[in-house]
């Protein structure tokens, strides 16, 4: 791949994740709320702007990386993916106790937390599913056809929770990243010629 | 000869319907149904702290929060009735407890509370109510602004006495 071309994809693919976080940090928001609170709402955009790396990995579309690097990047992007949730929901936690408890028992008023919610276990289940798949002895294709399945309920999950929040992200980067992370989640998803890609890496 | 006006037939046919509508209730007063009484809403009572005091308005203010209290049924305005606010405004959290005051309603069952102003909290710009006296069922409301920008929100309470 010619020099320029690989430079120009890294640095869209550093725009699109950067922009967001650099817009929430202008929110007004920040200014009325505690340290744990804020430090919660950006774990969540972190989470989001993580879901983007996952599919650009395995569709090969960064430039530089070889299929074992790939994966493995795959996979520490994956732990951070669980860090991020896992910060973002206890740090919701200590801000106010009660709203959390409502979401996680699917009882909140608000209409974009059950997506939240469900996207987070699926994305604990994949996380498991990863760990265990070795001990377990999944087939390939089982392992692919489950992770393809939570990795779309997590993406699905988490994008319409995102867009359905007032918070501090920021309208524009916020739905360019979703969309973005959706679109290629679908792609990884569906596309034959990543399934192909895939297997041979395999 | 019969009357061709009221037959077998006619008074079978009306005297079923007005049982049928009477007697489910499908023909209530058009007041009562307007006047049901207010359940709690999801989320409502969470970061409610008991007993905040009645204040002349939250902290600096420029928001307000209004609405009116009535009586389940045929909807009288109930005064005197103590209505408790709070919100995550430019001036605290939720559970700071100086987000937290109290109003009593007027001759006329209405409230009108100043406060700082609501900002989004939780992913909505919300507020929280409470009816919390004993003469009435305890309600908890949450009602959401249309706009952060909103500078007021509405909340109306029709109790059933307890």
């Amino acid at each position: 791949m010619p020099l320029l071309r690989a430079t120009l994809i890294w640095a869209a693919t550093a725009l699109v994740l950067a922009v967001p976080l650099i817009a929430a940090a202008l929110s007004p928001l920040l200014e009325w709320r505690q340290p744990v609170y804020i430090a919660a709402g950006f774990a969540g955009v972190t989470g989001m702007a993580l879901l983007l790396i996952q599919p650009l990995l395995i569709a090969g579309l960064l430039p530089g990386l070889d299929p074992l690097q790939e994966r493995r990047i795959h996979r520490w992007t994956g732990a951070a993916l669980v860090l991020s949730v896992i910060l973002h929901v206890a740090g919701l936690w200590l801000t106010s106790p009660p709203d959390v408890v409502d979401a996680l028992l699917f009882a909140s008023p608000t209409p974009f937390t059950p997506w939240g919610v469900i996207a987070m276990w699926a994305l604990f289940a994949t996380a498991i599913l990863a760990f265990t798949r070795r001990r377990l002895r999944l087939r390939w294709r089982t392992w692919r056809i489950a992770h393809t399945a939570l990795a779309l309920v997590i993406v699905t999950g988490s994008v319409v929770h995102a867009i359905l929040i007032t918070g501090t992200m920021e309208t524009v980067s916020k739905i360019t990243l979703c969309t973005l992370a959706l679109a290629l989640t679908l792609r990884v998803a569906f596309d034959p010629g990543t399934l192909k890609r895939l297997r041979r890496a395999r | 000869m019969p009357s061709p006006f009221l037959n077998r037939r006619t008074l079978l046919a009306t005297g079923g319907a007005t049982l049928a509508t009477g007697a489910t209730g499908l023909l209530t007063p058009a007041m009562a149904q307007e006047y049901a009484p207010t359940a709690s809403m999801r989320g409502g009572a969470n970061n409610y702290r008991p007993g905040a005091p009645i204040v002349e308005r939250i902290g600096g203010g420029g928001f307000w929060m209004s609405g009116t209290v009535r009586r389940a049924g045929d909807g009288a305005p109930l005064e005197g009735q103590r209505i408790q606010i709070w919100a995550h405004t430019t001036e605290g959290h939720e559970r700071d407890w100086h987000s937290h005051g109290a109003t009593l309603t007027d001759a006329n069952g209405e409230f009108r509370l100043e406060m700082p102003q609501i900002v989004p909290a939780f992913g909505q710009p919300h507020g929280h109510l409470a009816y919390d006296s004993e003469e009435y069922e305890t309600v908890f409301l949450r009602p959401v602004m249309s706009s952060a920008g909103d500078t007021s929100l509405e909340a109306h309470f029709i109790l059933q006495p307890a």
